[in-house]
C-alpha cells in the first residue's frame, strides 16, 4: 500500500475513534409551543436527550399517540456497536500497520458492509418505532397515519417537524469514508507506486 | 326683515364659538406633538419574541406582594407573594407554604411591603436576593432571585413597624431596618402619654448573607423619635450608614402637627464598623425576645419556622462614636448617598431646600468636636459643619434621590408634583419634568449604588385621577418611564401599576436571566412526602387523617379515584408534579374545601389540606391548563361516613368501566 494510504487509513480510524465519545446521530423535533426544540443524541452506547430532560419529554408526548417509550436499555445495538466500533478501529489501524493492499480491500468491504448495515438497522427500528403503536391505548388515533421518524432530512410528524441528520461523531464517520475511499482510490490508480515503495 | 332675528342669533351663536375656540387654543395644554409621541413609542416598544432590557421590582405596597415588570415596556411579567396569601398558587395556603407567614403573633395572612432593596457586591447590584420589609408586623423577607420565590423570612424584635427598612451595606454585609414607630422597649403595658419617658426607638442590622442563617447581628436602642429611610455609605463611606427620623418633637398624638414643629430633624450618621470594634469588646447583650425566622430549603421545598429567643442589643450612648445627628430640615423622610459616598441628600418633606450633607466635612467636623450639644448622650454636629450645600428653592415636598453617576441627582417632589434635576457640588437645578400625580419615590437602575445605569428614570406616584380608563373609585398607582440619557429628562410611557409601588429596583436583564430555574429535578428533591413515580403512590390512615400520596402528570392524576375516606378526616393531598421540563406546571382543587388550591411546578411536591364535612362524592381536578386533554384531568373521592367499612383504595383503572364492576368488586390496579 502506497505510504499516503496508510496513513488515510490510520487517520480514519482516529476519526472513527471519536464515536466513542461524540454522538453519531441527532433527531431535532420542533413544535410552536416548543421554540426551544426537543431533541434525541444517539450515542455509540446510549439515547440522550440534547437537553438533560428531552428524552423524557419525548418520551411523554409520544404517549398520546400510542408511541413506545424510547428506553435506551431495551435496545440490543447499543450493547454490541462499541464492540463493533472498536472492532473497526482496532482492524483499521492493523491493516495500516500491515499495509497490504489485499488485506485492506478486504477490510473496506467489511467496513462499507457494516455502515451500511447500521444504516438500515437504524431506519429499520424507525420504521418499527413509528409503525408498531399501541392503537387501543392511543388518545390522538389518525387513520392510516405513522410516526416513521426520517432516517435523514426534515418530515413533519402532526405539529413537530423531526430533523433527522449525523452528529459530530456521526460527521467524524462520514469523514473517515471519505478517507477511506482516497486510500482506496489511491491504492487502484494505475500509476501507483509499487507496494514496497516509499 | 325674517332675516335680521336669525342673522342676529347666527352672528351671536359665531362670537361665542370663536371666542370659545380661541380660549381652548390658548389655553395651557400638556405638549404632545406627533413626532414626539413616535420616537418615545419607538423607545419602549418591545417587538414580539424581543426581551426587555431590564427587571423593575416594584414593592406592591398594601398587597404584601412584589410586581416584576419588565422595562421599558412597562409590561407586567410576574406576582411574587411575600407577606400576602396568593391564592393563584398557593403560597401561603398550602401545607409547605404556610410556616413563611408565621409571626410571634400567630399566623397572619397579610401585610403592607414597600422598599425593595438588591444584593449588592463591591457596591453593584448583583441579581442573588431582593430584600423588602414588611411595615405593619415589622419583619424582613429574602427572595431568592434564580426562583423569583420569597425563601427566608426575618421577624424583627422590639420594632413597632418596619417602614426604614431594608437597606443593604455595598457588599451585603448587613441589612439594615429601624423602627418606625417607637415602643417601649420591651413593650409591655405603659400609658401612652409617658412617651418621651418610656418608649425608645431602635436600629437593627441584620446579617443575610446566608441562606437559611438570616439573623440579628446587633440592636441598637436610640432616642424614641420616627425613624425613617436610610442608605448606607460607599465607596468613601463605606461602614457608616444614614438614616432620617422625624418627631424629633418626640409627640406621641396629632403627629400631623405636633411633629411639624421643629425647624430641624437628624440625619443619624451610624459607624457600624465602630459597633463591631464596641461588640468585640463586649457591650452587646443578649436580651430576652420572642421572634420567628421562617426559611424554605431548597430541597424540600418546605417552609420551617423557628422561635429565636433573645437578640443582642446595646443604647447607642454605650458605643461612643457610633451615633452621630446631622441636623437636618424638615421632618426628613430620606437620606440618600451619591455613588461617590461623598455626599448625603436630605429630603424633608417639608423644607424649602435640599440640605446636602458632606461625609468628609461630617468626618472633620466630628474631630473637631464641632458640637452643638447632644441628645440622650449622642452628639449632634453643627448643621454648618457639616453641610456641603443647599438646593435652592428646588419645589414643594421633595422625597427621595437617586442618581446617574454622571454627577446629577434626581430628587421626587410630591406637592409640586415633579422630578427635579440638580448638579452635584454646583446644586444647581438644571430641569425639571412633571409626574403624573404626586410622585412618591423615583427610581433609577443602580441609582443608589456605586454604579447606576443612566438610562431610564421611573416615578411612581400616589395620584392617579385621569391617567387611564376609570374604574370606579378605586384607581391603579400610575408610573411613569423618563429616559434620563440626555441632557433632559423625556417622558416615554405611562403604566398601571399592582398595588401601591412605594419604592423599586431594576437591574439589567443580562444579569439574572440566565440563571432562571426552568423545573425542580425530581433526582435531587427531598420533599418528605414526593412520590417519584406512579408505582409509588398509595394511601394510608393515621387515625383520623389520611395521606394521599399522587402524582400528576399530563393528563392524569394517578390514583384519580380514592374512596375510604370518612366525614371529618384531615385529608392531606401531597401531590407531585412528575413532569421534568419548562412551564409545565399542574393545579389541584377539590369541590368544597375550605382552602385555596395547589399551584405545583415541574418537579414539585404540594400539600392540599381538606376536612369533608358532608358524605357523598368529590369531584377533583386540574386548575392549570397543562395540556390538550386538560379538560380531562380529574378524579373523584368518595367520603362515606365516620366509621363506615369502605376500605382506602385509590386506583387509576384503563380501559372501559365495565357495568359488571359491582360494588366492592376488586378494580383492576394499573
Amino acid at each position: 500500500m502506497p505510504k499516503i494510504a496508510r496513513i488515510l487509513v490510520a487517520v480514519a480510524a482516529l476519526l472513527m475513534s471519536a464515536g466513542f465519545v461524540l454522538p453519531l446521530w441527532r433527531v431535532d423535533l420542533i413544535a410552536p409551543q416548543y421554540p426551544e426544540g426537543l431533541g434525541m443524541l444517539i450515542r455509540v452506547n446510549t439515547v440522550v436527550g440534547v437537553k438533560e430532560q428531552d428524552l423524557n419529554s419525548i418520551n411523554n408526548l409520544n404517549h398520546y399517540i400510542g408511541m413506545k417509550r424510547i428506553e435506551p436499555d431495551a435496545i440490543p445495538e447499543l450493547k454490541y456497536m462499541p464492540a463493533i466500533l472498536g472492532t473497526l478501529v482496532v482492524t483499521a489501524l492493523l491493516v495500516a500497520l500491515l499495509g497490504r493492499r489485499r488485506v485492506f480491500y478486504g477490510w473496506t468491504v467489511a467496513f462499507g458492509a457494516v455502515l451500511l448495515a447500521g444504516l438500515y438497522d437504524y431506519w429499520k427500528w424507525g420504521y418499527e418505532y413509528g409503525h408498531d403503536l399501541d392503537v387501543e391505548t392511543a388518545i390522538i388515533k389518525i387513520p392510516d397515519m405513522t410516526y416513521q421518524p426520517p432516517l435523514i432530512g426534515s418530515k413533519q410528524l402532526l405539529n413537530f417537524v423531526a430533523t433527522s441528520w449525523p452528529a459530530s461523531g456521526g460527521w467524524l464517520l462520514v469523514l473517515a469514508s471519505v478517507l477511506v475511499a482516497v486510500a482506496v482510490w489511491k491504492c487502484i490508480r494505475p500509476d501507483a507506486p509499487p507496494a514496497m515503495a516509499a | 326683515m325674517a332675516i335680521f332675528p336669525k342673522f342676529r342669533t347666527l352672528a351671536g351663536a359665531g362670537v361665542l364659538a370663536s371666542a370659545a375656540l380661541l380660549a381652548f387654543a390658548c389655553a395651557k395644554r400638556p405638549a404632545s406633538s406627533g413626532l414626539l409621541s413616535a420616537d418615545a413609542a419607538k423607545a419602549v416598544y418591545v417587538a414580539p419574541g424581543q426581551y426587555d432590557e431590564f427587571y423593575a421590582f416594584m414593592s406592591g405596597g398594601f398587597n404584601g406582594q412584589i410586581g416584576v415588570y419588565g422595562l421599558p415596556s412597562g409590561r407586567r411579567l410576574k406576582t411574587i407573594p411575600v407577606f400576602s396569601q396568593y391564592p393563584e398558587n398557593g403560597y401561603g395556603y398550602s401545607e409547605e407554604t404556610k410556616a413563611m407567614l408565621n409571626t410571634s403573633y400567630g399566623f397572619i395572612p397579610w401585610d403592607d411591603t414597600h422598599h425593595p432593596a438588591l444584593s449588592q457586591t463591591n457596591g453593584e447590584d448583583d441579581g442573588r436576593w431582593l430584600f423588602i420589609n414588611a411595615n405593619n408586623t415589622p419583619r424582613i423577607a429574602r427572595i431568592d432571585l434564580t426562583r423569583f420565590e420569597t425563601e427566608e423570612i426575618l421577624e424583627i424584635p422590639n420594632a413597632g413597624g418596619n417602614h426604614g427598612s431594608p437597606f443593604v451595606t455595598q457588599n451585603s454585609e448587613y441589612v439594615v431596618a429601624s423602627t418606625r414607630f417607637s415602643v417601649p422597649v420591651p413593650n409591655t403595658d405603659v400609658p401612652i402619654a409617658e412617651f418621651k419617658k418610656r418608649f425608645k426607638g431602635q436600629i437593627s442590622f441584620i446579617r443575610a448573607d446566608e441562606p437559611g442563617k438570616m439573623r440579628v447581628a446587633f440592636q441598637m436602642l436610640m432616642p424614641a423619635f420616627n425613624y425613617d429611610l436610610a442608605r448606607a455609605g460607599k465607596g468613601q463611606s463605606n461602614g457608616w450608614m444614614f438614616l432620617s427620623m422625624y418627631n424629633t418633637e418626640q409627640a406621641n398624638s396629632l403627629l400631623e402637627v405636633n411633629a411639624s414643629q421643629n425647624d430641624k430633624d437628624f440625619v443619624a450618621a451610624v459607624n457600624w464598623k465602630a459597633i463591631e470594634a464596641c461588640a468585640q469588646k463586649g457591650v452587646l447583650k443578649n436580651v430576652a425576645a420572642s421572634y420567628q425566622h421562617n426559611f424554605t430549603d431548597e430541597f424540600t421545598r418546605e417552609a420551617k419556622s423557628t422561635t429565636i429567643t433573645s437578640v443582642p442589643q446595646f443604647e447607642a450612648k454605650q458605643c461612643p462614636g457610633a451615633v452621630y445627628f446631622m441636623p437636618t430640615p424638615k421632618s426628613p423622610h430620606g437620606a440618600d448617598v451619591d455613588p461617590t459616598g461623598e455626599f448625603i441628600v436630605a429630603g424633608g418633606k417639608l423644607a424649602s431646600v435640599i440640605p446636602v450633607h458632606s461625609f468628609p466635612k461630617m468626618l472633620k467636623a466630628i474631630e473637631d468636636k464641632a458640637f452643638e450639644g447632644e441628645f440622650e448622650g449622642i452628639p449632634v454636629l453643627k448643621y454648618e459643619a457639616t453641610l456641603a450645600g443647599e438646593v435652592k428653592n428646588p419645589g414643594l415636598g421633595p422625597l427621595h434621590t437617586e442618581f446617574d453617576g454622571k454627577g446629577y441627582a434626581y430628587t421626587s417632589f410630591f406637592i409640586s408634583s415633579e422630578v427635579v434635576k440638580w448638579k452635584l457640588g454646583t446644586w444647581e437645578v438644571v430641569d425639571r419634568v412633571p409626574t403624573y400625580y404626586s410622585v412618591g419615590h423615583l427610581m433609577i437602575p443602580g441609582g443608589g449604588t456605586m454604579k447606576p445605569n443612566a438610562k431610564y428614570l421611573v416615578s411612581m406616584n400616589k395620584i392617579t385621577k385621569d391617567r387611564y380608563l376609570p374604574t370606579g373609585p378605586e384607581l391603579t398607582q400610575s408610573a411613569q418611564l423618563y429616559d434620563i440619557s440626555g441632557d433632559k429628562m423625556k417622558l416615554l410611557l405611562d403604566f398601571p401599576t399592582e398595588g401601591e409601588p412605594h419604592y423599586a429596583q431594576a437591574i439589567e436583564a443580562k444579569k439574572i436571566k440566565d440563571r432562571q430555574v426552568k423545573f425542580f429535578k425530581l433526582a435531587e428533591s427531598k420533599a418528605p412526602y414526593i412520590t417519584r413515580s406512579e408505582k409509588e403512590t398509595g394511601l394510608s390512615r393515621d387515625g383520623r387523617i389520611v395521606h394521599v400520596r399522587m402524582t400528576a402528570v399530563r393528563s392524569h392524576f394517578s390514583p384519580d379515584n380514592i374512596e375510604g375516606v370518612q366525614v371529618g378526616d384531615t385529608v392531606l393531598f401531597h401531590v407531585t408534579n412528575l413532569e421534568q421540563d419548562w412551564d409545565v406546571p399542574h393545579g389541584f382543587a377539590i369541590m368544597g374545601a375550605q382552602n385555596g388550591e395547589l399551584l405545583i411546578m415541574p418537579g414539585e411536591t404540594r400539600t392540599l389540606k381538606w376536612i369533608p364535612r358532608k358524605a357523598g362524592v368529590y369531584p377533583m381536578y386540574c386548575t392549570d391548563f397543562c395540556s390538550a386533554l386538560h379538560q380531562e384531568m380529574q378524579g373523584y373521592v368518595r367520603v362515606s361516613a365516620p366509621g363506615s367499612a369502605v376500605a382506602l383504595s385509590g386506583v387509576t383503572s384503563r380501559g372501559p368501566q365495565r357495568a359488571a364492576a359491582a360494588e366492592g368488586a376488586p378494580k383492576q390496579k394499573q
